[in-house]
């Protein structure tokens, strides 16, 4: 086995891990800080090191159409954006997912504009939420690499045939540098395997329709078919990760559970945040207090019931949202995990924080701080103000 | 007309997809005439120029000579009498047919 | 040069039953285009007449393989499908010729569609793509594109108290396409089947991008009964509203000069949406529209060095 350890940036430890997959088509644009990916993988596609064929569209919402047309003739394509390029490609995003095309897709989490913000925060991933495609965020470069390797094979899957996001954070991840396992190469392409072709338009003896027109009496039904796939992708993803961990070591699941089984106060977060919360558990659990964290990593579909037996033996939860849903409840996590705690045996006391806008930080002082707010919710039995905008100026 | 029982979302090929290529036409559009062309096979030359500017594909063609009118198909726009270069083509108001 | 007889035996690739109005122009477009094919082809639509008549779920009316994406991405989405056979032919994964086209109206290609258009060409991708240019946004009932002529009432462009129809002269889509320098670009009118049907030859047998602009008479938008369709179509070439021509590998190439060219007063006549270009305050338009067209002629006459 030819893993090895080296020190890379999430971006390019991702555009490696699309070298490794070697999708038949990529039609990209570049954004900050997604370019690093693209600009890395003209390299290898320049060195005649890939078989990709490189589509440079010209907007976004050309990178993902000619997925579509790509996927549609039959075969695996894969493209990478951010922010405003996300946002600017949403109708073939819906388009994509209702004509069941499993695209991959890594989108590095960055404000969408405006003002215009370079920096990481969740909004644009969060906005594409109901777009029907699976969603995964990442905690750090491995998980990055890991995970855009194994939405190759949860997208493609066959009760699936869904396409796919994998997030990780904006110049925190994308652009920072860390120590990773890249895999060894053939046992990559072994587990991604060849791509499970689907009445592909290139099958000219089988000639097929893609994207008719519904009337009133047939869309109901397709909509429908896309909800069962997208029900059955969470017990794909659970397969899939066990997989990984029979070829590669590493076990990925619907989500993290750090020092949570015996925690009376945790907070629950998605992403970068994770890796800072857990070494604040780590000093607080050195000092006696029963803290814990559960990181997120499937958002969609949602896994409403493991959250709610997961979190419902705590006391006091802390639910921290990198978006906000302007004019909601509280943030996008927030209103997700409320709604399944719903069905707990036991309802935590449960805050929302929307931090991180925009990209501003949040260090261990910060997180050590809701721990704090989170103990005096435990002693007082009260929470007294339920979603709290965490660092901003007032 | 189509009168096929609605299938559910079980039943239908997902995402959209139609397999059938060309089944339109079970679908018949002969019904939205209100006249119809009827040919002089004496005048007729077999141009082909009806063949050519007819939208619904309606001019039934066999090894190079014209065989007749899809009429469950034609709609009617009387383009091939207008452009039959020998006028062999005549419309006439559906009402005079009772198939 | 084109033999119906021969055409006539070839299998269509457009079936019967498809939903487009008695008369569209539209239909006999892409009949005639894809008459001229001998190899098999995969078919790209944009959001519009053509597409929503020809495959409404459960029938299609396609008998090729078929994609419609969205509105403004025809020519994307081939590219999409073209660069993967490419890849997969690459690969020795697929061995046989297959055929890109991507179909749109005037509204996906001069206006909504018209950076995906010109991304596509840019990239040299080998496909074709073909407008049917009805000069209108006709499925979503008659409003005006930049295709629709100047003084013609469409329902964005009604003719009221102060405007009487469209202010603007149509965009010449057809030249911006030219000066992306792509091998092949052509004018062609259902009229003159030959002619479209040997340019459809030439756009897709020759290596990479080529584009046909293809007038397609509208009975319901510009109003005119469904008969004429041709009619209207020969008439638009003969008062040098739609010159046919071509330029191939950067040469600019007229197809047909009229002996005398019809006032364009007579093209008018023959629709409805102009009616009321005749009343008398509005006949100085009609003498401006004709010289505009006189002038583009010239403009034309001289970039294929005719007299």
């Amino acid at each position: 086995m030819n893993n090895k350890i080296t020190a890379i940036t999430g971006n390019e430890a991702v555009s490696y891990a699309i070298k490794q997959i070697n999708p038949d088509v990529m039609a990209a644009y570049p954004i900050t800080p997604q370019t690093d990916i693209v600009e890395k993988y003209s390299e290898y596609v320049a060195d005649g090191l890939v078989n990709t064929e490189f589509i440079t569209v010209e907007s976004e919402h050309s990178a993902m159409s000619a997925c579509v047309g790509a996927a549609a003739a039959g075969g695996r394509v894969m493209t990478a954006t951010s922010a405003n390029g996300l946002a600017l490609m949403f109708e073939i995003l819906y388009i994509a997912a209702s004509n069941r095309l499993p695209i991959i897709m890594p989108v590095v989490n960055r404000a969408l504009s405006a003002p215009v913000n370079i920096h990481c925060d969740h909004s644009d991933s969060m906005a594409a939420r109901d777009s029907s495609w699976i969603q995964i965020y990442s905690e750090n470069v491995q998980e990055a690499y890991d995970n855009t390797i194994q939405a190759v094979r949860i997208a493609e899957h066959m009760e699936v045939r869904l396409p796919i996001m994998v997030m990780y954070d904006g110049f925190i991840t994308s652009h920072g540098i860390e120590c990773v396992e890249l895999l060894d190469d053939d046992k990559v392409a072994k587990f991604v395997g060849e791509y499970p072709p689907h009445y592909p338009l290139l099958d000219i003896d089988h000639p097929v329709t893609y994207g008719p027109l519904d009337l009133y009496d047939y869309y109901f039904e397709h909509k429908r078919q896309q909800i069962e796939a997208m029900k059955k992708a969470k017990k794909v993803v659970l397969e899939i990760g066990k997989e990984f961990k029979q070829f590669f070591s590493r076990e990925y699941k619907l989500f993290e559970e750090y020092q949570l089984s015996d925690a009376e106060r945790a907070i629950v977060v998605l992403s970068s945040t994770a890796g800072t919360t857990k070494q604040v558990v780590d000093e607080l659990r050195a000092k006696g207090e029963k803290v814990g964290l559960l990181k997120l990593r499937l958002f969609r579909p949602f896994p409403y019931k493991e959250i709610a037996q997961t979190l419902s033996h705590l006391k006091a939860i802390a639910i921290l949202d990198r978006s906000d849903s302007f004019g909601a409840f509280g943030g996008p996590l927030f209103t997700e995990i409320r709604s399944a705690l719903l069905e707990a045996d036991k309802i935590p006391h449960n805050v929302n924080y929307i931090y991180g806008l925009g990209g501003r930080d949040i260090n261990q002082n910060d997180i050590a701080s809701i721990y704090a707010d989170l103990e005096k919710i435990v002693k007082t039995s009260r929470v007294e103000e339920q979603v709290k905008y965490f660092g901003v100026r007032e | 007309m189509s009168d096929t029982k609605k299938l559910g979302w079980k039943e239908i090929p997902e995402g959209g997809l139609i397999t059938k290529a060309g089944n339109s036409a079970t679908y018949e559009t002969g019904s939205w005439r209100s006249v119809r062309p009827v040919r002089d096979e004496e005048k007729c030359t077999n141009c082909l120029i009806c063949w050519v500017y007819c939208p619904d594909c309606s001019i039934l063609v066999s090894d190079g000579k014209i065989k007749g009118i899809d009429y469950s198909h034609c709609k009617g726009c009387g383009i091939c009498a207008t452009e039959c270069p020998v006028k062999a083509i005549k419309m006439i108001d559906e009402k005079e047919f009772t198939d | 040069m084109a033999n119906l007889k021969e055409l006539s035996k070839k299998e269509e690739i457009l079936s019967r039953g498809h939903r487009l109005c008695a008369g569209c122009g539209a239909s006999i477009v892409v009949r005639q285009v894809l008459s001229a094919l001998d190899d098999p082809v995969v078919v790209a639509n944009a959001t519009g007449c053509l597409e929503v008549s020809t495959t409404i779920f459960p029938y299609t009316s396609w008998k090729s393989s078929f994609i419609h994406n969205a509105f403004e991405n025809a020519a994307a989405t081939i590219s999409g499908a073209e660069a993967m056979f490419r890849s997969l032919k690459k690969q020795g994964k697929i061995d046989k010729e297959i055929k890109f086209i991507a179909f749109g109206g005037d509204g996906g290609t001069y206006d909504i569609g018209i950076q995906s258009l010109s991304g596509a060409l840019e990239r040299g991708h080998n496909f074709v793509y073909v407008c049917y240019d009805n000069e209108g946004y006709m499925n979503t009932g008659i409003q005006r594109s930049s295709a629709t002529p100047r003084g013609a009432w469409t329902t964005t462009t009604p003719v009221g108290k102060v405007i009487p129809g469209k202010t603007q002269y149509r965009k010449d889509l057809t030249a911006v396409v030219a000066a992306h320098n792509i091998p092949y670009v052509a004018q062609a009118s259902i009229w003159r089947w030959n002619d479209l049907i040997e340019k459809s030859r030439k756009a897709f047998y020759t290596d990479g991008p080529a584009f046909i602009n293809v007038l397609s008479p509208c009975p319901r938008g510009w109003r005119f009964d469904s008969q004429n369709t041709i009619e209207l179509s020969k008439l638009a070439v003969q008062a040098n509203f739609w010159p046919l021509y071509e330029v191939e590998q950067g040469k600019w190439k007229l197809n047909y000069k009229p002996k005398e060219r019809k006032p364009i007063k007579e093209w008018m006549e023959a629709q409805g949406r102009y009616k009321h270009l005749f009343r008398p305050e509005n006949e100085h338009i009609i003498k401006e529209i004709q010289e505009d067209i006189d002038k583009n002629w010239g403009k034309l006459l001289a970039k294929c060095k005719e007299k």
